[in-house]
């Protein structure tokens, strides 16, 4: 089996969780099919990004001009390579660079290319694509073609830790290939401001319900969405104290939300409630009542007291983080 | 004899041709000045059909001018009102009786004619000082709130006063005149001009003196009248020409129906995002309106708070019409834009369209016709909020608010252990049209379910539309989407064509009010349009629903607006409740005076914003005042989902346990 | 200067999804089919563009008559013209590859400063319409944004970063931008106005072909099983906080 590329994705010196999972999924491939992981990391003074990648090999591509992702050059180290070494299969994190990459590589160097991707299976030799399309509705499964696939790859499948190694591979540096004049320059990064907070835009969010009994827990709540990088949001009752400004109510008269993940913390989970959140991609359910409706729509749920576990869980983020 | 003396102590004889002048001459102006100042209706207004069924028009006019109905419905206020209204237009037709009495039929009023003539005049200047007294304490003392308190009401309140003070002052100083010169008897029969005429007679004043005060009261009445004419026109008095006018073009057709956008002559929409763009007749409405502030009163969105005052509303129209309206004849575009300056967009989604202020207005001036002519130029602009573009995307594509799959819209049914019938497969006798909310609304289908449960258990031949119900659309075109309203209408008409019924049941009483008022003609066919309560009091009343419990409950009642105030249906849900054996205690806003839940008119499409209160919650805290009541009753699933709110978030959820009528009867069953 | 807007219809979500009989494909008949909501975004920049600017904005569908009340409505907010490329997607099994081909023609055709599409569709297995397209028409390329300026020959835009991070780029034009969010929402068109577009209006229609040559075949669909209810996570409290963190991660937040 030819060697599996996976595109290191990194943002002011941290890579991306979601290039340890492409990782995880190669070294998945490989273990059964065979054949050797390829990290690829363009950058500038990346040294120190490739420790912990899990891989056989580490192509760096090291100049000024790949200081921060524009599509021009970062397309046309990635042609070279891709056209110098023939991988089978290059693994892009479904994101915003990966997926901008991945579509112009395809079309460039004419490759097939797998979006929406949860998996590639290896089976009896042959590699099969598994795409969640339609929001997750629907899964469509084909077979790879022999020359090299691209693929981006969705979260979900495959856990970071498994991407990551104590070992440094063989890193080997690739010369910056000749390329014409980027036609798109960076202006600016704009970090995000915290003000004009629209929950229905937030990736991660914290639902706090009836259950939070006393104001001094909301900032219990606060806290643990602090330590997720995430917001509060609260259903009526919450509200209606005052705890929480009207901005972030979720249900009736409130905000309809789509986060990837969704914390409800005592949160009964009332009709309007429900079918406000129904879009949340991932649904984790804290309360006491384990007849409560809210775990019908969750997909993780415990009956533990939301103090209790709130403390313990920022506790346990931050060993997350740090490790 | 006594009789009517002409000018009399008015000397020289071609006086009384120059005061018949000019009076004529000041009326003269009165009438170019009111014209000048109506001509803006249908100048700068668009065109609207408002002369058909004249003689309606007319008996409508006259109950509303004479009787007073609407004026009386207030007490103080009302009797204030017609005290003054009533004697003043009495005393106003002296005058063209005493001209007749000259000049057409002459020296007709004399003898006891004569004095059952004055007598009833001096009455009348008894009744108007009572009136007019009645205003002043109100005017100083009682200072209400909705009223305006100006200095040019005020004006006219002491204008009249002199005017019918003056009057009985001339015919004082005549009568102590004629009694120092000759002995009279028949002083007791004016008795007011006879208390003024002691007054001079105890004086101990000569002829003279006394000619002299009269010839003073005389020029001072004729100067005030001219005054009145001269300044009414312009001031508080304008509404003796204008309000009856206005009662007299006011609406005919039923209170629910809306009247289609116009289009002009080469068929673009006119929508009201100028003043040119409302018609004549809602412009008359501004001069029409006499400040009293009852709609102001009964206004759920003034009464907890927000921006919205009916009353303001029509008057800032009235005065951008004074202000900007020569300019447009002109063909200039005034400086304040009419939505958005005028009246600002808040205060056009804030009402609820309860239609309590038009029931309340004794000037017949229409609102809501503003608001939704205004809202339809929002719309159009695309000017909407998110919620209420969300749920109208949904409505246009899925039919419903929810913007769930059609499919899903029986959804609830499945729970029932018997099949629904599908009225578009086979006839039925009653086609129950459920509606969005009953539908859809996860805390509502309980209800619906029971719904069917009892037209079961009463032995009902009914069916749905299943998959083919849209939202009827009530809610949609009072949120000034009328494409959209349109193309719903068409949707369930070509379902309810497709069905064979002998009438419809609506859940929702706001369903119930555009099917009724608004579906076409043709797709109704005559057939009756029923709220679900009033079937179940029809099957009560033919002993085909029976109960075996006797709830012994103390319930008050909650009107929808839609069912009560639109189109009058009181007792029936009232009756029905009686039946279950419960005790009905009435809230002190019941049925016509009903107070809005706050959802209607599409306000539960919109974000709600925030408010000092919602006004459910002041009516579920109207509810709690109540002694005993446990139960608060609706009638309409809306209800339902705003009171059951409601009662959370004012903490009363131990006190009052917000229940459908359906409730209640399935426990009776 | 002058905007194309291709847009493609995607099967609504709400409604049920049906799978063909062969379990390959979609039931392309039975399914309910809804604009983009990405292109949605895409036709709004787009008329906020000619609002700020005055270009000319054509938007261009691919496939059958369903897509024309997409064009209609875009027309009721101002599109300049429409264009549909009747292409069969019946008989082949249209991928974004293709798609993205189809419309590489019209834009030759028509040589717009500035295409503006969505970022991506949930039923395009094979990467973003945009970006293939930039490609084939050797132009750059931007996926992820969220708001666009005109600036003489080139395009200043915020391409959407995970977390909040937005990075302000310029671009020279002619290029192809892939819109995720437009400025501001799109507008409601009230249906007056979407009816008006289709009295008065019309549609260009054009021919097509279809080239499947670049692109991957499904040979099996089907629905995820789902469970209906939450996994109740048991142990010490350390435990259950271990594993939600664990579960958080999974899913790349953190």
């Amino acid at each position: 089996m030819s060697e599996i590329f996976v595109y290191v994705e990194h943002f002011q010196g941290i890579v991306s969780d979601i290039t340890y999972m492409c990782l995880a999924q190669a070294q998945q491939i490989a273990k059964s099919n065979g054949g050797n992981v390829v990290a690829v990391l363009l950058g500038h003074n990346i040294e120190l990004l490739s420790k912990d990648l899990f891989a056989d090999e580490i192509i760096t591509v090291s100049h000024d001009s790949l200081a921060e992702f524009t599509y021009d050059p970062f397309a046309a180290v990635l042609a070279k390579i891709i056209q110098d070494k023939q991988p089978g299969l290059m693994i892009f994190g479904d994101t915003s660079i990966g997926s901008d990459l991945a579509g112009g590589l395809s079309a460039r160097l004419h490759l097939p290319l797998v979006s929406f991707c949860k998996e590639i299976k290896a089976e009896e030799g042959k590699l099969r694509f598994v795409a969640q399309i339609c929001g997750g509705k629907i899964f469509a499964e084909g077979d790879l073609k022999e020359c090299t696939s691209l693929v981006t790859l969705s979260p979900g499948k495959f856990k970071a830790k498994d991407g990551k190694t104590t070992t440094t591979p063989k890193v080997s540096a690739y010369s910056l290939p000749a390329f014409e004049k980027s036609r798109i320059t960076l202006k600016e990064i704009i970090l995000p401001s915290g003000e004009d907070l629209d929950i229905s835009k937030e990736e991660i969010l914290i639902g706090i319900g009836r259950g939070i009994e006393n104001e001094d827990n909301v900032s219990l709540a606060k806290e643990l969405a602090d330590a997720l990088g995430g917001e509060l949001c609260a259903s009526r009752p919450v509200i209606d104290q005052g705890w929480l400004s009207t901005s972030r109510l979720v249900g009736k008269s409130g905000k309809t939300i789509k986060p990837k993940l969704y914390l409800a913390l005592g949160i009964s989970g009332a009709p309007e409630h429900v079918e406000s959140i129904e879009e949340s991609e991932m649904i984790i359910a804290v309360n006491t009542d384990p007849e409560a409706p809210i775990f019908n729509i969750a997909r993780y749920g415990t009956t533990e007291n939301l103090l209790d576990i709130s403390k313990e869980l920022i506790r346990s983020i931050q060993k997350v983080k740090g490790g | 004899m006594p009789h009517r003396p002409d000018f009399w102590g008015i000397e020289p004889e071609w006086m009384r041709y120059f005061i018949y002048g000019i009076l004529t001459l000041a009326l003269l102006v009165m009438l170019i000045r009111t014209f000048y100042q109506a001509r803006l209706w249908w100048k700068v207004g668009q065109p609207e059909k408002r002369f058909d069924q004249p003689f309606k028009r007319i008996g409508r006019m006259l109950n509303q001018v004479f009787v007073q109905q609407r004026i009386l419905s207030q007490p103080y206020a009302g009797i204030m009102h017609a005290l003054m209204a009533w004697s003043f237009f009495i005393l106003f037709l002296g005058t063209p009786i005493g001209i007749v009495n000259a000049y057409v039929f002459p020296g007709f009023l004399k003898g006891q004619i004569f004095l059952i003539f004055k007598l009833i005049m001096d009455l009348c200047v008894i009744v108007f000082l009572i009136g007019a007294g009645m205003a002043a304490y109100r005017r100083i003392v009682i200072r209400p709130k909705k009223l305006t308190l100006e200095r040019r009401f005020g004006f006219t309140l002491v204008l009249l006063t002199l005017i019918i003070l003056t009057g009985p002052s001339i015919e004082g100083a005549r009568l102590a005149v004629l009694s120092i010169e000759e002995n009279i008897t028949y002083g007791s029969w004016m008795p007011v001009g006879w208390a003024i005429a002691q007054l001079f007679l105890n004086s101990g004043s000569t002829v003279d003196t006394v000619h002299l005060w009269h010839t003073i009261f005389y020029y001072s009445h004729v100067g005030l009248v001219i005054t009145l004419f001269l300044t009414l026109p312009v001031g508080t008095m304008i509404h003796v020409i204008t309000t009856p006018l206005n009662v007299f073009f006011s609406k005919l057709q039923p209170m629910g129906q809306l009247s289609a956008v116009q289009e002009d002559s080469a068929h673009n929409l006119i929508l009201a995002d100028r003043l040119k763009n409302l018609t004549w007749k809602q412009l008359m409405d501004g001069d029409a309106c006499t400040e009293c502030g009852r709609c102001q009163e009964v206004c759920p969105a003034y009464a907890v708070g927000l921006e919205l005052n009916p009353k303001k509303l029509v008057l800032n129209i009235r005065d951008a019409l004074h202000r900007d309206g020569a300019l447009i004849i002109q063909g200039t575009e005034p400086s304040i834009p009419l939505v958005g300056g005028t009246v600002t967009t808040n205060v056009l989604w804030e009402c609820t369209t309860c239609g309590a202020c038009i029931k309340e207005c004794p000037a017949f001036v229409d609102h809501i016709s503003d608001i939704v002519s205004m809202r339809r130029h929002l719309v159009n602009e695309g000017e909407v909020d998110d919620m209420l573009q969300t749920s109208l995307a949904n409505l246009g594509r899925y039919g419903n608010s929810f913007g769930k799959s059609g499919r899903m819209r029986a959804g609830w049914a499945k729970e029932l252990e018997f099949e629904i019938k599908d009225a578009t497969k086979e006839p039925v006798e009653y086609l129950w049209f459920v509606g969005d909310y009953a539908s859809f609304s996860p805390t509502l289908t309980e209800t619906t379910i029971k719904t069917a449960k009892v037209l079961r258990s009463a032995g009902v031949d009914f069916g749905i539309l299943y998959d083919t119900e849209r939202n009827a659309g009530n809610d949609v075109r009072r949120v000034g989407e009328e494409g959209l309203f349109e193309v719903l209408v068409e949707q369930n008409s070509k379902a309810l064509q497709k069905a064979d019924f002998k009438a419809i049941v609506t859940t929702d009483p706001h369903t119930y009010n555009t099917l009724k008022n608004e579906y076409p003609e043709e797709v109704i066919n005559g057939r009756p349009i029923l709220h679900y309560s009033e079937l179940l009091d029809q099957l009560i009343a033919s002993g085909k629903l029976k109960f075996n419990k006797k709830l012994d409950l103390k319930v008050t009642y909650h009107d929808p607006c839609y069912l009560a105030r639109y189109n009058g249906v009181y007792d029936a849900p009232r009756r029905v409740i009686h039946a279950t054996g419960c005790e009905l205690i009435e809230m002190p806003r019941n049925r016509e005076h009903g107070f809005c839940c706050g959802a209607g008119g599409g306000r539960i499409y919109l974000d709600e914003g925030t408010m000092p209160e919602r006004p459910s919650e002041n009516r579920i805290r109207e509810g709690v005042t109540l002694k005993d009541v446990s139960t608060f009753v609706v009638a309409c699933p809306k209800d339902i989902s705003m009171f059951q709110d409601a009662v959370k978030t004012t903490s009363l959820e131990d006190k009052l346990n917000v229940k459908d009528l359906i409730e209640l009867v399935y426990e009776a069953l | 200067m002058k905007i194309v807007i291709p847009i493609q219809l995607v099967p609504d979500r709400v409604e049920e999804i049906v799978i063909n009989k062969e379990k390959d494909g979609f039931d392309l008949e039975e399914i309910a089919w809804i604009l983009n909501e990405f292109d949605d975004h895409a036709v709004e920049q787009g008329i906020i563009l000619k609002e700020k600017t005055g270009v000319e904005v054509v938007v261009v569908a691919a496939g059958g008559e369903k897509s024309d009340e997409a064009l209609f409505t875009a027309a009721a907010k101002g599109a300049d013209r429409l264009i549909r490329v009747n292409v069969d997607f019946s008989t082949e099994k249209v991928n974004n590859h293709a798609l993205a081909k189809i419309f590489q023609t019209i834009i030759m055709e028509e040589k717009p400063d500035l295409i503006l599409t969505g970022v991506s569709n949930h039923n395009g297995f094979d990467g973003a319409i945009g970006a293939l397209l930039a490609e084939y028409l050797g132009m750059p390329y931007i996926g992820y944004i969220s708001g666009v300026d005109i600036e003489g020959m080139s395009a200043l835009v915020l391409k959407d970063y995970p977390g909040g991070i937005k990075a302000k780029m310029e671009v020279a034009l002619p290029a192809v931008l892939g819109i995720s969010s437009s400025e501001k929402p799109p507008r409601y068109v009230p249906i007056s106005k979407v009816r008006q577009a289709m009295k008065t209006g019309s549609v260009q229609e054009k021919d097509g072909d279809i080239d499947l040559a670049g692109g991957l075949i499904i040979d099996r669909m089907y629905e995820p099983e789902v469970s209906g209810r939450a996994e109740i996570l048991s142990g010490s409290l350390k435990d259950i906080a271990d594993r939600i963190a664990e579960i958080v991660k999974s899913q790349g937040l953190i």
